[in-house]
């Protein structure tokens, strides 16, 4: 507890912690900004400064004077006291006062005559540090917009996702329907073939059975045929024929 | 404001001596009072956007006024009449 005099208010499970360890969780608790200024942004230099009179002296000491001696009291105050200053000789005239003017001539007159100018450059000069800088800050900004916008368009497509996976969840069952009808027309296939196998089989047993049977009883008949039996037809046939052809000559 | 945290300027003649006696001489007092005042100058008349001669025309008057009184001693032998 010595050691973090400041002891910010943190739940109670993290003091509970043993003191070590506890020093070094408090502060990561510690509220960072815990009021409203900030240091950032800075707030922009004043446009004037305080107003001096004669380049020397502060507004402030006529505005001080003016309600009692009006206008011309604080020129009253100087010319008095100038006058003082030399007659009692606190104010000792020689070659300094001499140097003194000249110098002094000479540096209102420059003032007088170049002030605007340079004031001009100086002022151009810090409007072009500003511009820069404020251009830096606006290529940020909108680097940062453009980082917005394509977030927000990647939120917009992620809510897609249910279409994707309906997709997705669609070809996977194309693809075990396919599958299945592949297999079942191959189980088809192949008990098709088996039972073609077994009534071909029949087919040709039956088939065998008949040209042999067929030829068994031809060639039995053939031997029954005696030679008797075969005159006794062939007379017969001609005299079949015989009559036939009779009835085909009537019927002409 | 309380007496103590007003500037000097914003103090009346009158409280002057009770003004003095809430500010602290010690050499951390001083030093902060020194830097005080030349910030406030600095804020009012140098640090703005369109300063003019003003700003550094005041700090070398003060610095002429400073090395006169300074050299006082010496230069009251140079008088031109000896009664005034």
């Amino acid at each position: 507890r010595a050691l973090c005099p400041l002891v910010p208010a943190a739940p109670a499970a993290l003091r509970a912690l043993p003191p070590p360890v506890a020093v070094g969780v408090l502060h990561t608790t510690r509220q960072l900004h815990t009021t409203q200024q900030s240091l950032a942004p800075v707030p922009p230099l004043p446009e004037k400064g305080g107003e001096v009179r004669h380049g020397l002296i502060p507004e402030e000491f006529f505005q001080f004077l003016y309600p009692k001696t009006g206008v011309t009291g604080p020129y009253m105050l100087g010319t008095g006291l100038l006058l003082y200053l030399l007659s009692k000789e606190i104010y000792v005239v020689n070659h300094e006062t001499a140097a003194a003017a000249c110098i002094l001539t000479v540096i209102i007159y420059g003032i007088k005559k170049f002030g605007p100018d340079v004031a001009a450059f100086a002022d151009k000069l810090n409007e072009e540090k500003v511009a820069s800088v404020q251009a830096v800050k606006d290529e940020a900004m909108q680097a940062l917009q453009t980082a917005i916008e394509a977030e927000k368009k990647e939120q917009w497509r992620a809510e897609g996702r249910s279409y994707l996976f309906d997709a997705k969840r669609n070809n996977i069952a194309m693809l075990l329907e396919a599958n299945y009808r592949e297999r079942l027309l191959m189980v088809y296939n192949e008990v098709k073939k088996r039972l073609d196998y077994q009534v071909a089989m029949q087919n040709l047993r039956r088939q065998k059975e008949q040209d042999h049977m067929i030829q068994w009883v031809e060639k039995n008949v053939v031997q029954s045929i005696t030679p008797q039996q075969q005159k006794e037809s062939i007379a017969k046939c001609i005299l079949d024929l015989k009559a036939l052809s009779k009835s085909a000559h009537a019927t002409l | 404001g309380p007496l103590g945290e007003r500037p000097l300027l914003e103090v009346r003649l009158g409280e002057l001596p009770a003004w003095i006696s809430t500010c602290s001489f010690s050499p951390r007092g001083l030093r902060g009072a020194v830097q005080r005042a030349w910030s406030s100058y600095c804020a009012k008349y140098i640090h703005v956007k369109q300063g003019g001669p003003a700003g550094i025309s005041m700090l070398l008057a003060g610095y002429c006024l400073l090395s006169y009184g300074w050299n006082y001693q010496h230069l009251k032998q140079h008088r031109w009449r000896k009664y005034h």
